[in-house]
């Protein structure tokens, strides 16, 4: 019988190599710091992040299906789960909640508490329209697309702004069906 | 604690969008350890007030143990491999590394050249030991699949730290081919300023 897909990250978590967060979260400042330099507008900067982000994700995908058993998402309600119990925990460490289901199921927010990104951070007056962990929105979208689901993944609320938590709306536009790339009769 | 993917995902990041942004390989080891040492400087503040209570390292063998032992284990929860005085200048030291952490999902390709991702962690260092352009090499030496003997410079990292301690220098990343390992280790080369050394010798 095949292994039971966890229902929780920790014992995945536990069983990864781990760094220093300071490390990691030094590191993400000194990446926002360069495109802030580089870029100098906020919503290129925003955009960047969300590239990388997207980057990132596209890889992140496979080494989440393959460490964590996870068996394929009936619905977008199981995949935001999944998301919020295993994928956040496997890699940040931390777990977020999902709330605030739509009606039809497409629509949900993963909200974050604790956040490994914004330790030691605050946003100066010049960078107020900045979404300091896009970085997040892009990986999820990235990681998503790679099983056929285009999403948009937009914040609601951001600490760094002066809300409580961090919010993270998903909104599931469209399942993809997997293409092939050939044909079955050439 | 984080994932070490997470990290290796993020600065396999930092290193491709640095990549689109220089023309060359000079540039992106700058560029890099600039990165190193603006982490390094803060990793300097946060270990000051944690480990040390503020007090600050004024002997050379101090710095560079602290260096080699404190900082290495927050960062990379290990102390380097090793710690080695260079033979043939006066004002050269090395930190070793079998597999530095930023080196490890990463390869170089060929054309490439020297290149070390360690810059980054030469920026971190030169922070620790300098306040300006401090003549540290830090020799960081990893070692590149392609047995590469000659040295890369990628101190950025360790560089941050020394700077930011009073002790200037030329902090720099290298590969060094070891026996029977397939991969090279890192080493950074950390060669001090004159200010240092003189120092060093009033205080007896």
């Amino acid at each position: 019988m095949a292994p039971l897909a966890p229902k929780t990250g920790d014992p995945l978590f536990a069983n990864v190599e781990r760094v220093n967060a300071e490390l990691f979260t030094l590191t993400y400042g000194a990446i926002v710091r360069q495109l802030l330099a580089d870029l100098e507008e906020v919503e290129e900067v925003n955009k960047q992040l969300d590239l990388m982000g997207y980057n990132i994700g596209v890889r992140l995908i496979d080494e989440f299906l393959a460490k964590s058993n996870v068996s394929r998402c009936v619905d977008f309600k199981e995949t935001a789960d999944i998301i919020a119990k295993v994928g956040f925990k496997m890699f940040l460490g931390v777990t977020a909640t999902v709330t605030n289901w739509n009606a039809e199921g497409t629509t949900c927010s993963l909200v974050l508490e604790d956040n490994p990104l914004v330790d030691f951070v605050e946003l100066p007056d010049t960078c107020q329209g900045l979404h300091y962990c896009n970085i997040l929105s892009g990986v999820l979208r990235g990681a998503l697309e790679m099983v056929s689901m285009k999403t948009e993944i937009t914040w609601v609320r951001d600490m760094l702004h002066g809300d409580d938590a961090y919010e993270l709306q998903a909104k599931l536009v469209k399942q993809v069906p997997e293409e092939y790339p050939y044909k079955d009769d050439d | 604690m984080v994932s070490l993917s997470a990290f290796a995902f993020l600065f396999s990041e930092l290193v491709q969008y640095n990549q689109t942004r220089v023309d060359n390989i000079a540039e992106l080891e700058r560029r890099l350890e600039d990165a190193g040492y603006a982490v390094g400087a803060r990793v300097l503040e946060l270990l000051c007030h944690r480990e040390k209570g503020n007090r600050r390292e004024t002997r050379l063998l101090g710095i560079l143990s602290f260096v080699h032992s404190t900082v290495w284990k927050v960062l990379f929860g290990k102390v380097a491999d090793s710690l080695e005085k260079g033979t043939e200048h006066e004002d050269e030291y090395m930190i070793s590394e079998k597999e530095l952490l930023v080196n490890r999902f990463i390869s170089i390709p060929k054309d490439m050249g020297t290149f070390n991702c360690g810059a980054f962690v030469a920026g971190i260092v030169k922070v620790r030991m300098g306040y300006d352009l401090a003549v540290f090499h830090w020799l960081f030496v990893t070692s590149i699949s392609s047995n590469w003997p000659k040295l890369n410079k990628l101190l950025f990292l360790e560089k941050g730290v020394l700077d930011g301690a009073g002790f200037p220098a030329v902090v720099t990343a290298h590969f060094v081919p070891v026996e029977g390992q397939h991969r090279p280790r890192t080493t950074i080369l950390i060669k001090f300023a004159e200010e240092v050394l003189q120092r060093e010798a009033r205080l007896g």
